[in-house]
């Protein structure tokens, strides 16, 4: 394949730098313009999606649509560099953290003002806090907020406040956790945490996801159901710098290969639904378009659990064995090279990857013999579940044939998503699922994230996550360890325990990590971003609104 | 005829009644739990519960019927899943889109179906009334999305003379309706053919041609009026089936009407979205049948009602 050159290894090389150590130094050089190097204000773009937008309300939006909307349209205390996964503050203009990693108060910036003119204070952050916890709201992020002091009472209707939430002065508030909880800040940089005003909130009530007031770079201005959202600068958002352009209209209906045509005579600057996979492979070996493509990684990891509470895959050496059977570069090249191949449970862009080490290679013959040890010489009968949508039932049948040369002969089960989420979530159903369609992709940039509902003790329940219901002790007392590492000067000491959390999952084996979805972006000539990374950000997806600026307004 | 109004409407209650019932059962036969898509998967259980507890989803079946029967006489739908919007704020907004592409669809079927219909009936049996048979099997039997695809490859994309798909001016309604009437034109071309056969078979108009009307008087004015009765019913049958929404066309040419609606709502499994669609396609389509008799009745005085 034309794209598959040293450019493509270089992209990717670059890519994984950036988001593992080097992060911070790096952005440090690429993004943060200095003043005069901004580039103007001006001018708008025309993003497409498929489908409408669910709602802009950040305590109930969660899909990958509206998050990188409602990123836009509103703030949060804490936020993310553009590119990368480092968290600044954003709302807070600075915090402390006590020494034991308890109380955490933030010094709001002051003169910041919601759409409606208003100013933003400590109390609108509580309000907001409490607003999500409360299960009135039936937010699909209470759970995130499981460390605040008071949210078990709150979570179940027994108290109508966070205990833990102080407004100590308008600029001031403080919020104490029940226990240490280093992912405290990702969890204040979520959308679910972003910052709403009580009278908007009050005034539309279940509307207020149509007519969404923050505090953020864009308002929004129109809603057209079911034909587009116009998002305008707003002109008093506290980074004068921001946003670059003028107008952004999301327009909704659209065909996602009619879009791709549209983009290439340049009535649409980016196709929020990505490149229609049927196209992908002609518009990556044209010339003229390759460049307009962007690459980048996502933290998303597609993977096929054993479950180890199902014989023969309680015994190690066989799920071993498994993961050396798996030809990943050809499952790779099934998707069309839209994706790396993996080789432990975090994806490269996700802090905490080791990218060093080499996991189990491709080896059948190593894995026949290994199977042989555990006591298998003739291979066993098995089952595969698999969610019945393209390309998962391909991808399936060629792990089935991976399988079949060990002499693995596994029996494909190809459902709805919701039947293979549940026959996971069951301790004796499912021997072998493969994630597709329904994987874990991070909800922030944080390796715990991809632990505990999915790889702990915690997720292996049933209804849970964990479909290969591993349960190591051990790494759960590690884990928790780590997270209780909350000081600043530990961030390193945390991550390190972390990668060594995922190796060690490696030499259980109870997955097989098969490959990370690479993300690719395409945009029209008329932006561009100071760098390529705020097209492949990896917590707005498709792409950061707020720094693409248009070329005509230079 | 007031009689049989009278009767035909409480029909129409009746089949609207057991309409309710049958997308109420649908709701629970779709694989999906919409208490676990509203929490989000790191909702814990007593989360889960207490959602289903306000959504009254934890409720005896009999006792949901009754309410949804009973939010529904009040014109309340529902709130949809996944939108969060009220479902008859969205069915509301898709209306004039859905009304737009009707009309246009419907005109395109009769400029294509009428005069293709009335050629071949009076060149019955011969060369040219195969070949427009032939062309109306075509259009009848080609899939809308290649149709549409192909319009709009050529006419938006090579030639540029309609934008590429959307909504909001005149031109973006061509092609969408010439898919349609090309599509659906056939039917109306087959039913002329045979109406006007039946007709220009009839006594009067041997009485008109022995007159010495021209031919094509005697098939444009004598044959026409009387072979056009079937057509209104036809139309009322269309409008209902339109209402519903031209789910393949819609999708293809980004046009957002009800059937953009239903199949983003299928996508999704939004229960509330499809659940109030298939009612609302289901109230067309009953209102449509009885627009149709009633027209027909009044058009045709050999059609009696009573």
């Amino acid at each position: 394949m034309i794209f598959w050159g040293n450019e493509y290894r270089e992209e990717t090389m670059r890519k994984t730098l950036l988001a593992g150590a080097a992060a911070l130094a790096l952005s440090l050089v690429v993004v943060g313009p200095a003043a005069d190097a901004a580039p103007q204000h001006g001018g708008q773009m025309v993003v497409t999606y498929k489908d409408d937008v669910s709602t802009l309300d950040p305590a109930i939006g969660y899909d990958w649509q509206n998050w990188s909307m409602i990123k836009s349209l509103f703030d949060g205390l804490m936020d993310y560099e553009p590119g990368t996964t480092v968290l600044k503050p954003d709302l807070a203009e600075s915090y402390t953290i006590s020494d034991d990693g308890l109380t955490y108060t933030f010094k709001l910036r002051e003169g910041v003002t919601f759409h409606n003119g208003r100013e933003m204070t400590a109390d609108d952050v509580k309000y907001s806090l409490e607003r999500v916890v409360d299960p009135a709201t039936q937010s699909p992020g209470q759970g995130f907020f499981w460390s605040i002091k008071g949210f078990d009472d709150m979570a179940s209707g027994n108290a109508s406040e966070l205990s833990g939430v102080t407004v100590i002065d308008p600029y001031t508030l403080q919020i104490e956790l029940s226990q240490p909880d280093a992912t405290f800040l990702h969890v204040m940089a979520i959308n679910f945490s972003f910052v709403v005003p009580k009278e908007v909130v009050e005034e539309y009530g279940a509307d207020f996801g149509t007519h969404p007031v923050g505090t953020g770079a864009f308002r929004m201005t129109d809603w057209t159901l079911g034909q587009h959202v116009i998002f305008e600068r707003n002109p008093d958002y506290y980074d004068a710098d921001l946003p670059r352009l003028d107008r952004i209209e999301f327009q909704v209906g659209q065909e996602p290969s009619v879009a791709l045509l549209r983009l290439q005579r340049g009535e649409v600057d980016i196709l929020g639904d990505g490149i229609p996979p049927a196209q992908f492979l002609e518009v990556m070996g044209n010339d003229e378009w390759m460049d307009n493509v962007i690459e980048g990684g996502q933290l998303h990891t597609g993977y096929i659990t054993m479950n180890t509470h199902m014989a023969p895959f309680d015994n190690k050496q066989v799920r071993q064995a498994v993961n050396m059977a798996i030809n990943k570069d050809r499952i790779v090249q099934i998707v069309n090279g839209r994706a790396v191949p993996a080789n432990q449970p975090l994806p490269p862009a996700m802090p905490g990857y080791d990218p060093n080490y080499e996991g189990y290679a491709y080896d059948p013959d190593a894995a026949k013999a290994l199977l042989a040890e555990a006591g298998f010489p003739d291979g066993f009968e098995t089952e595969l579940y698999v969610m019945n949508t393209d390309p998962n039932p391909r991808i399936a049948q060629a792990i089935q044939q991976d399988l079949a040369v060990i002499g693995v002969n596994a029996e494909i089960k190809s459902l709805a998503q919701s039947t293979v989420i549940a026959a996971g979530g069951e301790e004796d159903q499912a021997p072998m699922i493969w994630s597709g369609g329904m994987a874990w992709i991070a909800d922030f940039p944080d390796p715990s994230n991809f632990y505990g509902p999915i790889l702990g003790c915690g997720g292996a329940v049933p209804g849970g996550w964990n479909w290969a219901w591993y349960c190591n002790e051990e790494l759960d007392a590690m884990a928790a360890e780590a997270d209780g590492m909350t000081g600043e000067d530990q961030a390193d000491a945390r991550l390190e325990k972390w990668r060594l959390i995922f190796i060690s999952i490696m030499d259980d084996a109870p997955w097989v990590p098969v490959f990370n979805e690479q993300r690719f972006t395409m945009h029209s000539d008329a932006i561009a971003g100071e760098t390529d990374e705020i097209f492949v950000d990896p917590v707005h997806i498709p792409v950061h609104y707020d720094y693409v600026y248009s070329t005509a307004a230079q | 005829m007031l009689g049989y109004l009278a009767r035909r409407l409480v029909q129409s209650a009746v089949i609207l009644i057991g309409i309710t019932m049958i997308t109420f059962i649908l709701s629970f036969l779709i694989p999906a739990d919409p208490v676990r898509m509203i929490a989000g998967r790191s909702a814990t259980a007593e989360t889960v519960e207490s959602i289903r507890h306000q959504l009254g989803l934890d409720q005896p079946i009999p006792v949901q019927y009754v309410r949804y029967v009973s939010r529904l006489v009040q014109g309340d739908m529902g709130r949809s899943y996944v939108q969060k919007t009220e479902v008859a704020t969205l069915i509301w907004s898709r209306l004039p889109a859905t009304l737009l592409l009707m009309a246009g669809a419907i005109a395109f079927e009769l400029m294509i179906g009428l005069p293709a219909g009335i050629y071949a009936a009076a060149r019955r049996g011969r060369i040219g009334d195969r070949g427009v048979m032939l062309l109306s099997f075509t259009g009848v039997s080609a899939p809308q999305f290649v149709v549409g695809l192909l319009l709009l490859y050529v006419f938006a994309n090579l030639l540029a003379w309609f934008p590429l798909g959307g909504y909001g001016s005149f031109g973006h309604l061509i092609l969408p309706a010439l898919t349609l009437g090309i599509t659906g034109g056939g039917w109306y071309s087959r039913m002329t053919r045979s109406s006007m056969i039946d007709v220009l078979g009839q006594d009067y108009i041997r009485t008109a041609r022995a007159k010495g009307s021209s031919e094509t008087r005697v098939v444009l004015v004598h044959g026409l009026r009387n072979a056009a009765l079937p057509m209104i019913a036809m139309i009322g049958l269309d409008i209902g089936i339109f209402m519903s929404g031209a789910v393949v066309v819609e999708s293809v040419f980004g046009w957002p009407g009800i059937g953009q609606l239903a199949w983003q709502a299928i996508q999704r499994i939004d229960i509330p979205i499809i659940m109030g669609v298939t009612l609302v396609a289901a109230v067309a389509i009953v209102v449509g049948n009885l627009i149709a008799d009633i027209a027909t009745s009044l058009f045709d005085p050999r059609v009696r009602l009573g």
